[in-house]
């Protein structure tokens, strides 16, 4: 699964581990970097479907409500 | 003849001190119906007690008053519980109120306890049945009235914390006789297959009567039943109703509930831009750290190297040609000097300086050196050398 398909939970929990990943070290200077870019990408996900997001709301057995 | 007068504040103080000490009057229960109620711009609230033989007066405070957990009206039978005293400007006794409620509330009570007791007993409210709620639900289930204002309260929480969120409703009554049977249909329409992963049940404040539909069996066991998480916000601060006992988590209001069902974006956000310099710090102190190791390695590799290793060899070279050019010059030397010696020795040979001490060579016409008498015979012609030159001569006697 690429980041950008990932849901909120999944690329905020994949963000989580990978700060503490590389928090706690002892990796090779290339997973550092890959690791790196991986939580760019993760934290630039996240705060996209943040910033994108508008709040839908449904009625069961009626139409779209609106936010008033 | 006329025993002595008595004011009237005296005998009303004798009269109010004769109630005040009446234990009865002074922690009294009284049954009755209200009429005239009213308040005061003061707001306290003043209104008559009455059954079909009497009727007294009655003073709510303001203190008690702004708490009153349903709105009087003229008409609704009371139980009130306080104490009854003198008002002495108008020698009035009134009840003074100091608990008040519709009357039959007793007999809800009863029931509500009973009921609570029983669930209770079945394990309904039991902690470790509490579920977690997910901590970014996505879909989010809300049972409400579609009109109040408990909905509008939770949608801006949501909208403002989480907007991630899809939200449905699943309208119902909240309140009146067909509130329970509506709230359990709205649940279970949720649970055929909305799939929401957590369900709001909400309801704006209102008196205990307003509440009631939150503390029916049916609405208790649907909500036990529920297959996902149950947030509750009923009413306010301090109704507990049987809904809230049985659900999973428990706010004190509509918005409440909202709040604790969904995460604060601003929070994630800030926790987001933290990680991102938390990552770039992470990354930037390994690459530091790789540097001096690889700094390290390569000081390390340099002493091993083949190239390192040639250098020392030719270090080494350069070494022994020094060595072995000293020692060859040192050998030149001596050498030299063994042969300037040999010089002098061969000067010594010299046959000149034989000859010039009055010695001769005699050579024979061949030029052989005549060193026996055996290599000449008389007749023979020889070249005598002196010091200063050479002469012939003949051999004789021979």
């Amino acid at each position: 699964m690429t980041v950008e398909e990932m849901t909120f939970e999944q690329s905020f929990t994949a963000l989580q581990e990978t700060v503490e990943r590389l928090e706690t070290g002892e990796l090779a200077l290339e997973d550092t970097i890959l690791l790196y870019e991986r939580g760019q990408a993760l934290a630039r996900h996240c705060q996209e479907l943040l910033d994108r997001a508008e709040l839908r709301v449904t009625q069961l057995g009626g139409d779209a409500v609106g936010l008033t | 003849m006329y025993q002595q007068a008595h004011s009237v504040t005296e005998i009303t103080a004798l009269i109010k001190r004769m109630l005040d000490r009446d234990e009865l009057l002074q922690d009294l229960w009284l049954e009755g119906e209200i009429s005239n109620w009213s308040r005061s711009r003061s707001g306290h609230c003043y209104f008559t007690i009455k059954d079909a033989g009497a009727s007294m007066r009655a003073v709510v405070w303001r203190s008690l008053a702004s708490r009153l957990s349903f709105e009087p009206q003229d008409g609704q039978a009371v139980l009130a519980h306080g104490r009854v005293s003198l008002y002495e400007p108008q020698g009035q006794y009134q009840f003074y109120v100091e608990y008040i409620e519709p009357r039959g509330r007793g007999a809800l009570y009863a029931q509500f306890e009973a009921l609570k007791a029983r669930l209770a007993q079945e394990g309904l409210f039991a902690v470790e049945r509490k579920r977690a709620l997910p901590p970014f639900p996505q879909r989010i289930g809300v049972v409400t009235s579609p009109t109040g204002a408990a909905l509008r309260d939770i949608l801006n929480v949501i909208a403002r914390r989480w907007p991630l969120a899809e939200v449905i409703l699943s309208p119902t009554l909240v309140q009146g006789e067909q509130a329970p049977a509506q709230i359990v249909a709205a649940l279970e329409s949720l649970y055929r297959g909305a799939d929401a992963d957590m369900i709001i049940l909400g309801r704006g404040g209102g008196s205990i009567e307003d509440l009631w539909a939150f503390n029916d069996e049916q609405v208790a066991r649907v909500v036990y039943r529920s297959p996902v998480p149950v947030v509750t916000g009923v009413g306010h601060e301090t109704d507990y109703t049987i809904a809230d006992l049985v659900a999973d988590v428990r706010a004190p209001t509509p918005s409440a509930a909202a709040e604790l069902a969904v995460p604060d974006q601003a929070e994630l956000k800030t926790w987001i831009a933290g990680s991102v310099t938390a990552t770039t710090e992470a990354a930037l102190t390994r690459i530091r750290e790789t540097r001096m190791a690889v700094d390290h390695v390569r000081r390390a590799f340099e002493r091993l190297t083949p190239m390192a290793r040639l250098v020392q060899d030719r270090q080494r070279v350069d070494g022994l040609q020094q060595r072995i050019e000293r020692a060859s010059l040192h050998r030149l030397t001596l050498l030299r000097e063994r042969a300037s010696g040999l010089a002098v020795r061969l000067a010594g040979l010299d046959p000149e300086a034989t000859l010039r001490r009055g010695y001769a060579i005699a050579r024979t016409a061949r030029g052989a050196i005549v060193r026996r008498t055996s290599q000449v015979a008389s007749g023979d012609r020889v070249t005598i050398r002196v010091a200063d030159g050479s002469f012939g001569a003949r051999v004789e006697n021979r």
